[in-house]
């Protein structure tokens, strides 16, 4: 008989449950972190961190698209590219297509996503960042420019990086608060 | 209930809804690189996010403030060295008046065409470089003078060693300028050493330029000065654009490939100045000799 225990090292229906209920969060909560979002991409930075700066704004948009696809639609992340591509005189168009197609990936990989948990959630998101940056390069080079070296997609490394604290970030003030004394 | 899921979306599916946005996307990507018909449109979107930006420079402001509090321990010695510079910058001022007096005397002597009336006394506006992030692909800075500041497009802009280039954008309280570097830029330049006059153009590259259409055997050597030349009236004339880093001369070739590398340099914290417009040059040729014979 074979004793030996059977480990499904793959996803079981614990994972699944163990999930936190969260608390829907209301427009002005997903306004604000994606304004902050915006801020701290404006930021300015000395040239050799300006290297490893992630994109907030697109993490931002992917964690919502994952968690609440009702409430960040493709037009949200449209008006956020137009904003980002402004404030960094890049060409109309360049952010807001890469948004869109990123929001894109991410609703339709969305369900997929919810039930790994952060870590295991983090290359897949890396995923999309590289095909939005992708994309960013070949509008760019469209419009003209050379291809950047390599260390460009640095910012994507760190998005991967960053992507678990940001997300416990932004789920933390959703999370309900269990009453202990409750029975 | 708001926070009633919604069930049955209803709406075109995700993928109608970017097939739509990537068509307005591509919409307006070729407008701002091709035909720029809506310069409202950015400018509309930069009053939005301006209070954003704002916020995001305070941090760099309160450092700057840490920053200058530090320094100011050493203020007495800078002063001293200042008025040092000042003193040398005045002298050789009054000799560059002395000297402009006497070339257009000797120019009037040989009957050389009236040259451009430089403006050595030209109202200059300073202002500095906003460091908001730059975009690798971009070759434009950010100024924190705008339309408020009567500044107008077109402007030279300067720092103290040389061209950074030209003001192409303007928003109320900022202004975009064209670097040198950037790949639609050129700038008429002449060679310092032997007057050979060119053009200089940028190539997308950082810290590259290049002359283009001229010949395998053209005078020019490495480690010529090249300066404005004056032409075409956008930058006044004599101010330094670049060295010439290496020539390539393939006799195979039309054209001899020279690289050149600015003089600017745009980091952080520089100040620069913003040149009023220079005045064009009078079109008709005809009209020069009448102009002469009024000035005598």
């Amino acid at each position: 008989m074979n004793h030996r225990k059977t480990r499904d090292n793959n996803l079981n229906a614990n994972d699944y449950f163990r999930q936190d209920v969260h608390v829907p969060p209301s427009s002005g909560y997903i306004a604000i972190s994606l304004t902050i979002a915006l801020i701290l991409n404006f930021l300015p930075l000395p040239e050799n961190i300006l290297l490893f700066r992630p994109d907030f704004v697109a993490i931002t948009i992917i964690y919502w698209g994952i968690n609440h696809p009702h409430k960040m639609g493709m037009s949200i992340a449209f008006g956020m590219g137009l904003m980002m591509d402004v404030g960094n005189t890049t060409i109309l168009g360049q952010h807001a297509l890469a948004y869109c197609i990123a929001i894109y990936l991410t609703l339709i990989l969305g369900r997929r996503l919810r039930i790994f948990n952060l870590m295991q959630q983090a290359p897949q998101i890396g995923l999309i960042l590289l095909v939005m940056q992708t994309v960013i390069i070949l509008v760019a080079v469209l419009g003209g420019a050379h291809l950047p070296g390599w260390q460009y997609l640095f910012a994507t490394a760190t998005g991967i990086l960053l992507w678990a604290p940001i997300s416990l970030l932004l789920s933390t003030p959703l999370k309900q608060k269990s009453d202990l004394n409750a029975l | 209930m708001e926070t009633t899921p919604q069930f049955f979306r209803h709406g075109p599916g995700p993928f109608a809804r970017l097939l739509v946005f990537v068509f307005l996307s591509c919409l307006l990507i070729a407008e701002d690189l091709r035909f720029k018909y809506f310069p409202e449109l950015r400018q509309t979107i930069g009053a939005v996010i301006f209070p954003l930006q704002k916020i995001a420079y305070i941090p760099t402001h309160i450092y700057d403030q840490i920053e200058e509090s530090i320094a100011s321990f050493y203020l007495l010695e800078e002063n001293i060295k200042f008025r040092q510079q000042y003193l040398e910058d005045r002298e050789q001022l009054l000799k560059l008046r002395a000297l402009e007096a006497e070339n257009t005397q000797l120019r009037k002597l040989l009957g050389a065409v009236q040259q451009i009336e430089t403006n050595t006394q030209a109202k200059a506006v300073l202002a500095e470089i906003l460091q908001t992030p730059r975009d690798p692909f971009s070759h434009k800075i950010t100024l924190n003078k705008g339309g408020y500041h009567n500044i107008q497009l077109g402007q030279a802009v300067i720092d103290d060693k040389g061209i950074v280039g030209q003001i192409t954008r303007l928003y109320p309280w900022s202004s975009e300028v064209t670097l040198l570097t950037d790949k639609n830029h050129s700038v008429p330049v002449q060679v310092l050493r032997n007057s050979l006059r060119s053009v200089v153009s940028g190539t997308g590259k950082n810290d590259e330029l290049e002359l283009r259409y001229l010949s395998v055997n053209i005078d020019i050597q490495q480690g010529d000065l090249l300066i404005t030349s004056g032409i075409g009236g956008v930058y006044p004339p004599g101010i330094p654009v670049a060295t010439v880093l290496r020539i390539e001369r393939d006799p195979t070739d039309d054209f001899a490939q020279i690289i050149s590398v600015p003089i600017a340099g745009v980091d952080r914290n520089r100040q620069v100045l913003i040149l009023s417009l220079v005045q064009p040059v009078p079109d008709d040729p005809l009209e020069m000799p009448k102009i002469e014979s009024q000035k005598n």
